[in-house]
């Protein structure tokens, strides 16, 4: 018998940790590191649920006094924006997929006992958790939390008067950025490192599950994009407190000289946007891979074309560092910059067209089973559809000029990385949660979440599309100041109406998690009949994953349904089923 | 739960496309040379996107009802790993869709960017502060006067609130106003500056936007091509003032531009 | 519904599964004095290397990110409103020439360093000799290398700290001019890294005390060195960015 790899650290040599606080509070365990990150992105995906709702009531009752909270200002309102996008962006989309999932996940399903760097890997969880701790506190300084937008364009971020959020609220909003690069990079150098050196015998690269390929992407991006952010988040740092000049030029603020100039704004758009457009792939990722692996299992049926989703994988990583510059086609860059990058935009629309095609090629001749998992995964299908069709306008400059700005790129962007990215959140609970939890949630009301979630997500931002068009922009309070907004009204009273019935709706989800957790019917190790190696070893798994073995393998990832064997799923670690087909 | 899945997303993607070609709420007519083509432009962008967007979602819906588990007599799956033929081709014809749409429209962004403002162009210095837009005319001697900074007097509006300074010859037949006032069927020249932090100059039936950024001084062109009061809007986040910073376009024609101009001119002596 | 698949095949060569399969398997071999459970020397120093790599990536981009920052601000022309022309302000800023003398410090520890890894190393492999009594490994192994590149590693910092106060007595403060702060960004963020790289010689100079074993030991000074080599070569990238680039 041949020997096999072990991978352990130090830590891992000893038994597995007694006591409630090595086990559960400053755990080595990556999967009990992923449910931390899990719960964290819980906690800040319902506050930033709660900030947009407070931003969608004021916006059609500009004058509505709150209980509590009271008068909602025009400037708490920008508030509102851009903690609702910074928290959202970081704290849920770059978290729980990532950190989450990916961190319990990624070493079971290549056969690891754990990340190559568990101490590292628990010091991550706790630098994000810090971060959070860090912009959370922004809302209770002097002059609260900044109003700049998820975006901080400089000037108007860099200097400390330009409005009221501006002083210390926005410094906490840079360090507590400064604090999640360096937690997202330390967990971006496990999973590279973990993926490249930790993979069982017969885990080649072309057998990996999409899942795994979308999380070691991901990690390269992040490795490659967090930096960046990093340095911008300095620099702007240094002009706001040491009167540096990198991103302003000479400016006054309600007619006052400020001391800087030959700074460039521009420079802080092309710094941010260089991380900005790959941490949306950042986002979406993780979710594409989930979306390929759920549709597989539930039409019983291999991914249509594992190679090309592996190379569109690769593809909208690498491209995803070259189309920047269309965030910034009406900033004043030039137009030949411009032109550039508008192509290299249309680009990388064909890998995800590609996966589209696949996702639909594999649901063709399948045999679906509408599991809750499955309904978030066809769901996921039709919201990408949906973003990415937007897409093409955007990207082409002469249509941006009318449509920059608008409502109509957070209807993009929201569909094809917001909604999209957490009904992949959403499938991979339902997924998984078996496997973590030894209980199956409960069908139904996963059936009611699942209708909410997807016709109320439609009804929230398919009308912002029309409501672009028309001309109402961005970031604006109300829409009582422009004559030609008042006409757009009903229609953002709509979507008000439609948020409300949405967010509802995720309670069924709270309920459901919670619920499952202690009363769900039991699970087994394989509830799904599913292929990959999480669902050879026992529910929960143990702490080394496998329980003393280290699987071998010897099939790829989507044997489902294959011709000539005893069921319709064989699994990784299963004897090969034959010569390639 | 196939059915209620292809008639749920069959339903939605109806209804949205509905209310697209219907164009119940639409882009605001054009008033600019520009506008035609580039309004042609985003009929065939819609159009065609349009097309893929039903037939994916239609696809969707119709595959997940059609191949659904209906027991396992019925049921057969097909195994495959793919067809790479059939990757070809389709990448082939998304890469075509896609870059044949981008080249079309970029010889409409060329025509319109890639040259500077015409020689007889009316130039008009547009500056966006928080929360207003001023509009200053170089008057009969075709020269901006210097402004500074240091004079800068917000609440004292016009002039002052640009820091015009009063001691250079140029400034002297300089026109500042809060309305933007322009002649039909003239290419303008506008020169946008702020102050303060970036905004942005916009104006929907135009189908014009650009930023205004501190330290810079950029250059942009239109032609409006019919008469009328069209609102201008503030497109980058400027501060709690944002919602309010907007201004209004007034086209009118040559006579009525001389006329109003003359009588500007007049006030300052 | 299908239960723990029966049919896979488990290669599962001599474990004891005594203690109900929580303890990885035991690993035989020795000489490698990692322990029980551990992978071996070979597996444990490529993975840290690769992680090295890894974790060096984003610092690179941390510094190519304010490399083209430093570009793009050295050539840009801004809007003076006073005349509505286009103006430059850079003005270069004489480098104090403590900077040379720090680079040759540097340098000396990045090549004392090298010595105490190879050092280790050989320590490590003559291990199961040198254990015996009255075997010594001769006079080079006495040599503490790892201490001298500490004291030079704290040295540099020191003499940056002093090139700071001369460029501040030249009147050249972080915000004096665009020149002077990214002089300070740059030397300053690298000094930030370097002192993280202190603090692991630090670490890798007591471990012997904390009673990790040789290979451990190894394996930190190895990282380190590493990491202190790539500090070294950042240096006179900026350096050479600072003086020729202006």
């Amino acid at each position: 018998m041949a020997t096999h790899e072990f991978a352990a650290q130090e830590s891992h040599a000893h038994a597995a940790p007694q006591g409630f606080v090595r086990k559960w509070v400053f755990s080595l365990d990556h999967k009990v590191i992923g449910l931390q990150y899990y719960f964290l992105a819980l906690a800040a995906v319902f506050v930033g649920m709660f900030l947009s709702l407070l931003m969608r009531i004021h916006l059609i009752w500009p004058t509505l006094a709150l209980p509590l909270l009271g008068d909602i200002k025009p400037e708490t309102y920008l508030t509102l924006v851009t903690m609702h996008g910074t928290i959202m962006v970081f704290f849920v989309l770059t978290t729980a997929p990532q950190g989450g999932f990916g961190n319990y996940f990624l070493p079971i399903q290549i056969g690891a006992p754990d990340m190559a760097f568990p101490v590292l890997n628990m010091l991550s969880f706790w630098t994000t958790l810090l971060g959070f701790i860090v912009m959370i506190a922004a809302f209770f300084v002097a002059g609260g939390a900044p109003l700049h937008g998820w975006t901080g364009y400089a000037p108007l971020s860099a200097i400390q008067s330009t409005g009221p959020g501006e002083g210390l609220g926005a410094d906490l909003w840079i360090i507590s950025i400064a604090i999640f690069c360096i937690g997202a990079l330390m967990g971006a150098l496990n999973f590279i490192t973990t993926t490249l050196d930790m993979r069982a015998k017969g885990m080649t690269m072309m057998r990996l599950p999409l899942t795994v390929w979308a999380w070691f992407v991901t990690a390269i991006l992040g490795l490659l994009a967090f930096g960046v952010l990093l340095s911008a988040g300095i620099l702007l740092l240094m002009d706001r407190n040491l009167g540096t000049s990198f991103f302003v030029p000479l400016v006054t603020i309600n007619g006052q000289l400020t001391g800087h100039k030959g700074g460039s704004p521009l420079l802080w758009q092309h710094l941010f946007w260089f991380f900005g457009h790959p941490e949306v792939y950042i986002a979406i990722l993780p979710a594409m891979g989930m979306c390929s692996q759920l549709l597989s299992v539930f039409s019983r049926k291999p991914i249509f074309g594992y190679k090309a989703m592996v190379y569109a994988i690769l593809g909208i990583g690498f491209l995803g560092f070259m189309v920047w510059g269309h965030h910034m086609f009406m900033s004043g860059m030039s137009p030949y910059t411009a032109f550039a990058f508008s192509i290299m935009t249309m680009g990388i629309g064909v890998p995800s067209a590609i996966k589209t095609f696949n996702w639909l090629g594999t649901l063709m001749r399948g045999r679906i089973r509408f599991t809750s998992p499955m309904l978030f995964a066809i769901g996921f299908v039709s919201l990408f559809v949906s973003g990415g069709i937007s897409g093409p306008f955007l990207a082409q400059p002469v249509l941006d000029i009318q449509l920059h700005d608008t409502y109509f790129v957070p209807a993009h962007f929201h569909l094809i990385m917001g909604v999209a990215s957490i009904f992949g959140i959403f499938a991979a609970t339902y997924y998984w949660f078996p496997k973590m939890f030894g209980r199956m949630m409960n069908e139904s009301m996963a059936r009611w979440h699942f209708w909410f979630s997807f016709i109320g997500t439609y009804a929230i931002f398919m009308p912002m599309h029309y409501l672009g068009m028309a001309g109402m922009p961005r970031r604006y309070s109300q829409l009582t100041e422009v004559t030609y907004l008042h006409g757009l009204i009903p229609l953002q009273k709509f979507i008000t109406y439609a948020a409300f019935v949405t967010i509802a709706g995720q309670l069924i989800f709270l309920v459901n998690l919670f619920w499952s957790m202690f009363k769900g019917k039991q699970a087994s190790d394989n509830p799904w009949e599913a292929t990959t190696l999480e669902w050879t070893t026992a529910t929960p798994p143990p702490h080394d994953n496998f329980g003393g073995h280290t699987p071998v393998v010897h099939n790829g990832p989507y044997e489902y349904s294959v011709p000539g064997a005893p069921r319709d799923y064989v699994m990784q670690s299963d004897p090969e089923i034959g010569p390639a087909h | 739960m196939g059915l209620v899945l292809l008639i749920i997303i069959w339903l939605i993607t109806f209804a949205s496309t509905y209310f697209f070609i219907a164009k119940t709420w639409w882009l605001p007519a054009g008033a600019s040379a520009a506008a035609a083509g580039i309004d042609h432009h985003f009929t065939t962008t819609f159009i065609l996107m349009g097309i893929v967007f039903v037939a994916a979602q239609v696809s969707l819906g119709a595959l997940v009802w059609i191949y659904r588990d209906r027991g396992s007599s019925s049921s057969k799956v097909t195994y495959s790993h793919g067809n790479t033929k059939l990757e070809i081709v389709w990448t082939l014809l998304t890469t075509i869709l896609f870059v044949g749409l981008n080249l079309m429209s970029s010889s409409i962004w060329a025509s319109e960017r890639f040259r500077p403002a015409e020689v007889d162009a009316v130039r008009v210095e547009v500056t966006g502060m928080q929360f207003a837009w001023y509009f200053r005319y170089p008057g009969p001697d075709g020269k901006f006067g210097a402004t500074n900074p240091e004079l800068e007097d917000a609440s004292a509006g016009g002039e002052a609130a640009l820091g015009l300074d009063t001691k250079d010859g140029a400034s002297k037949d300089d026109v500042v106003t809060g309305t933007m006032v322009v002649p039909v069927n003239r290419e303008i020249e506008v020169i946008l500056r702020a102050h303060d932090v970036i905004h942005s100059f916009f104006i929907p039936t135009m189908r014009f936007k650009q930023d205004a950024v501190p330290g810079l001084a950029i250059h942009m062109h239109f032609t409006p091509i019919q008469t009328g009061d069209y609102e201008i809007l503030c497109a980058e986040l400027c501060g709690l003032g944002h919602y309010k910073m907007h201004g209004m376009l007034r086209v009118v024609s040559q006579e009525e531009f001389d006329k109003w101009l003359a009588a500007r001119e007049a006030e300052k002596q | 519904m299908a239960s723990f698949s029966t049919t896979a095949t488990v290669e599962d060569p001599r474990v004891s599964l005594g203690d109900g399969g929580i303890l990885p398997p035991t690993r035989g071999g020795g000489g490698d004095d990692s322990g029980p459970g551990l992978p071996d020397y070979a597996t444990r120093l490529r993975r840290a290397r690769l992680g090295l790599l890894v974790a060096l990536t984003p610092v690179l981009m941390l510094f190519v990110s304010f490399t083209s920052a430093y570009i793009v601000r050295q050539g840009l022309p801004t809007l003076d409103p006073r005349t509505n022309t286009l103006v430059r302000d850079w003005i270069p800023v004489t480098l104090p020439r403590l900077l040379l003398i720090n680079t040759g410090v540097l340098i000396l520890s990045s090549v004392f360093i090298e010595l105490a890894r190879r050092q280790i190393k050989d320590q490590a492999a003559l291990r199961p000799i040198t254990a015996r009594p009255r075997i010594s490994a001769g006079d080079q192994m006495r040599i503490p290398w790892l201490s001298m590149t500490l004291v030079l590693g704290l040295a540099f910092l020191l003499g940056q700290w002093t090139a700071w106060r001369q460029l501040a007595a030249n009147g050249f403060y972080v915000a004096t001019t665009p020149s002077s702060s990214f002089v300070y960004l740059l030397t300053g963020t690298h000094a930030i890294h370097l002192m993280g790289g202190v603090l692991a010689l630090f670490v890798a100079g007591i471990a012997s005390h904390l009673r990790r074993s040789a290979a451990t030991r190894s394996i930190v000074v190895d990282l380190t060195a590493w990491y202190w080599h790539f500090m070294a070569a950042l240096w006179i990238y900026i350096l050479c960015l600072l003086k020729f680039a202006s």
